[in-house]
């Protein structure tokens, strides 16, 4: 059966509003399985996955690893610092060595942009990017744009505000080109420097101040404020950051009525929310976010899996 | 209080552009209106003073001003500040940040206004630290500090030498729309530099510091002004290279600022005489050149303001050999009169110079000052531009003595200085 869909699953840019939305009614129906704990674990039988992981991370590795076994595949972790990675060996070298093993999927996360990329040209296997340094994140889309879908029922039309580190975010971009497909209007909320330049030119508005941008807006989701950006220069410090940039009570009352808050996770409590809105049993959906990611995960394994048939 | 009514005065308002002889009253601290000369009318009580023609303008809006308090209050503290302040017909002091500890923490410019406050005869309008403890390394709460009443963020007399740093914090302080003031000299350049290098610091055998220090640093700067859109304005500029560059940009459409001190379109290098360490300032005087150039640019308003950039000194900061000593002169007593010494030349009009030191620096602050609109605050200083006074140092107001035009005779004797409509200085000849 031949796939509308490619061999590698490196980003979202690209991608239709057709393939997302072929890719999100999966996952939607992956969700369903999940929770009555009857997924198909005979999809991916005989097929070896390898989770390939060059930055620390336990939710998109741990949800992978799951999305990988709900299906049947035969899951390998590989973890960097305890593999030859850190004996010197080039991430291409690796990447042959593991070919030679017969990888069917290989999920990727590095710290530099365009890793999966160079990787996805010298592998037989379908290669998965799990984010690839401040360039793009494509699962976490597609969980972030399923849990919204969910529930405004639709995707088109609604006013998304990403607010915080945009400069260092995958998510961000990811997001971005995700949201700007379906028909979303995004809004970006930072300061400056935090602000990558001519960021506007991928579709969004830029807003130096939180209040303007949160205001009205169907959604709001946070990023992670990371302490080295202060060391670094781009913030004076975390107290300035939550009292200019902190989704709190009121600035969370200045969005639509039940506007959703979301965070691609880890939270820092606050620094860039405060622990009323993220603990918000209506308005937050981060948990939920975490259960989509496992369903969006398999939908991914699954439309990309098809192609390296076994002989 | 009694309304007061000042009459026979030569009212001068740079903002609205008057200059006229007339009256003005004031009621509750604040300004009702101005009137023609032989207008009839007055409130029932009311204190009145004649001014013999003399000028009434609005109170003078000092906008670079060292304290030595917080930290060096043996130099001067906020309290002496503002009795020199009045006595040279200042109402308003902008106060650079770095002091021990510096404004750096928004609790530090709420506690500056206040002091401000107490006085009863200056507004305080504190700088922000542009970074942390104006030491040019991390960037400094800015948003935080605005929110407190910071009115511009600068370190004060260093430059922010990094220039990652400085187009961060620049980008930073957009976000915000905050007007950074940055001090113009490159400062591996002025490294241990006590004189501007050329002919009188070779024959004197001093440590110098090309001009040219100053021209890079604006150079540098105006292109991250550029690139980041922040507002920037460049305190006591006094190169002709320098304000060359400021003119360009502006007509390049630029936000670009700056202004110059008294010393710099008065006095030239010549001033250091015999190593006279009340002649060393930073940026060190200038050649002739450069002073004409300065006089040039106030003319043509490449110069948006005129500010006294009072450094108090100790005796002891300047009883040293001149590389060792002290940079820094006061300025707040004579801020005034060596303006007026470009009206007497004939490069500025009155109206101007009062504008240079009113109007246009409240202006460039965002403050409501220095102006004798209808509603404003009565801040008002009565001068006789004709008359003359001795500068002695020793002798004159506030604490710190350490003035570069000590014994000069200058035009211009303020006669009297009103906060809020509050008599702060009066001198009794009328």
């Amino acid at each position: 059966m031949d796939s509308p869909f490619g061999q590698h699953f490196l980003g979202i840019e690209g991608l239709s509003s057709h393939h997302i939305g072929m890719l999100l009614d999966r996952a939607e129906n992956y969700a369903l399985l999940n929770r009555s704990r009857k997924t198909p674990r005979t999809l991916l039988r005989e097929r070896t996955l390898i989770t390939l992981f060059f930055e620390n991370s336990t939710r998109t590795r741990t949800s992978f690893e799951l999305a990988g076994k709900r299906l049947g595949a035969d899951v390998i972790n590989m973890s960097v610092s305890t593999s030859s990675v850190s004996k010197g060996e080039t991430l291409l070298d690796t990447a042959y060595t593991l070919n030679a093993m017969r990888a069917d999927l290989l999920v990727i996360r590095h710290a530099h942009s365009g890793a999966p990329a160079l990787l996805a040209q010298k592998v037989d296997a379908s290669v998965i990017n799990a984010g690839d340094g401040t360039h793009e994140h494509p699962t976490q889309a597609l969980l972030d744009a399923l849990t919204i879908r969910r529930h405004y029922g639709k995707l088109s039309g609604l006013t998304v505000a990403i607010c915080g580190d945009i400069l260092h975010s995958r998510v961000a971009r990811s997001n971005i080109l995700l949201l700007n497909t379906m028909g979303c209007k995004v809004r970006l909320i930072g300061p400056p420097t935090l602000l990558p330049k001519a960021i506007e030119k991928m579709g969004a508005s830029i807003y130096y101040s939180m209040d303007e941008g949160v205001e009205n807006v169907d959604v709001i989701m946070m990023l992670r404020m990371q302490k080295e950006r202060m060391r670094a220069g781009l913030v004076p410090s975390s107290r300035e950051y939550f009292r200019f940039y902190g989704l709190d009570r009121r600035r969370l009352n200045m969005a639509k009525p039940g506007a959703l808050v979301m965070h691609p996770g880890p939270l820092n409590r606050g620094v860039e929310i405060d622990s009323h809105v993220a603990d918000d049993p209506y308005q937050s959906v981060i948990q939920e976010q975490v259960e989509m990611g496992v369903a969006v995960r398999m939908a991914v394994l699954e439309k990309f899996s098809h192609i390296k048939a076994q002989p | 209080m009694k309304p007061l009514l000042f009459e026979n005065v030569r009212l001068i308002d740079p903002k609205s552009n008057i200059d006229q002889l007339g009256r003005l009253l004031v009621q509750e601290g604040k300004i009702v209106g101005t009137d023609l000369p032989n207008a009839e009318g007055k409130p029932d009580e009311c204190d009145i003073i004649n001014g013999q023609e003399c000028v009434l303008c609005p109170g003078l809006v000092d906008m670079r001003v060292t304290v030595g308090e917080p930290g060096f209050e043996y130099r001067e503290t906020i309290n002496t500040a503002a009795s020199a302040a009045a006595a040279g017909g200042i109402t308003t002091l902008a106060i650079l940040p770095n002091s021990m500890p510096a404004i750096d923490n928004p609790a530090l410019v709420t506690l500056l206004k206040t002091k401000g406050d107490h006085t009863r005869s200056v507004t305080i309008l504190p700088y922000g630290a542009l970074t942390v403890g104006c030491e040019g390394k991390e960037m400094a709460e800015i948003g935080l500090l605005k929110e407190a009443g910071a009115i511009a963020f600068t370190d004060g007399n260093k430059a922010l030498a990094d220039t990652r740093l400085m187009m961060q914090t620049m980008s930073y302080a957009h976000g915000y729309d905050c007007l950074i003031v940055q001090h113009p000299e490159d400062p591996a350049l002025a490294y241990k530099g006590s004189a501007t290098q050329g002919e009188l610091s070779t024959r004197l055998g001093l440590p110098s510091i090309p001009a040219a220090a100053e021209a890079i640093m604006i150079a540098r700067d105006l292109k991250l002004a550029e690139i980041t859109k922040c507002r920037l304005h460049f305190g006591h500029v006094s190169t002709a290279e320098g304000l060359e560059l400021i003119r360009q940009a502006k007509e390049k459409g630029l936000l670009i600022s700056c202004d110059t001190a008294p010393v710099y379109f008065d006095l030239n290098e010549d001033a250091i005489g015999d190593f006279r360490t009340y002649a060393k300032l930073s940026p060190p005087l200038r050649s002739e050149a450069d002073r004409i150039a300065v006089c040039q640019a106030l003319a043509d308003k490449t110069i948006d303001a005129i500010a006294s950039d009072h450094f108090p000194r100790d005796v002891d900061d300047k009883r040293l050999p001149f590389a060792e000593a002290a940079a820094g002169g006061t300025g707040l007593v004579t801020l005034l009169s060596v303006t007026l010494t470009r009206v007497k030349d004939g490069t500025l009009s009155l109206m101007e110079a009062i504008s240079f030191l009113t109007y246009r620096p409240s202006h460039l602050l965002g403050q409501p000052c220095g102006t004798l609109a209808k509603g404003a605050d009565a801040d008002l200083c009565l001068f006789d531009p004709t008359a003359t006074w001795q500068v002695v140092a020793g002798h004159l107001p506030g604490l710190a003595q350490n003035t570069p035009f000590d014994n000069r005779i200058l035009p211009g004797v303020v006669l009297g200085t009103w906060k809020r409509g509050r008599k702060t200085f009066f001198r009794e000849i009328l």
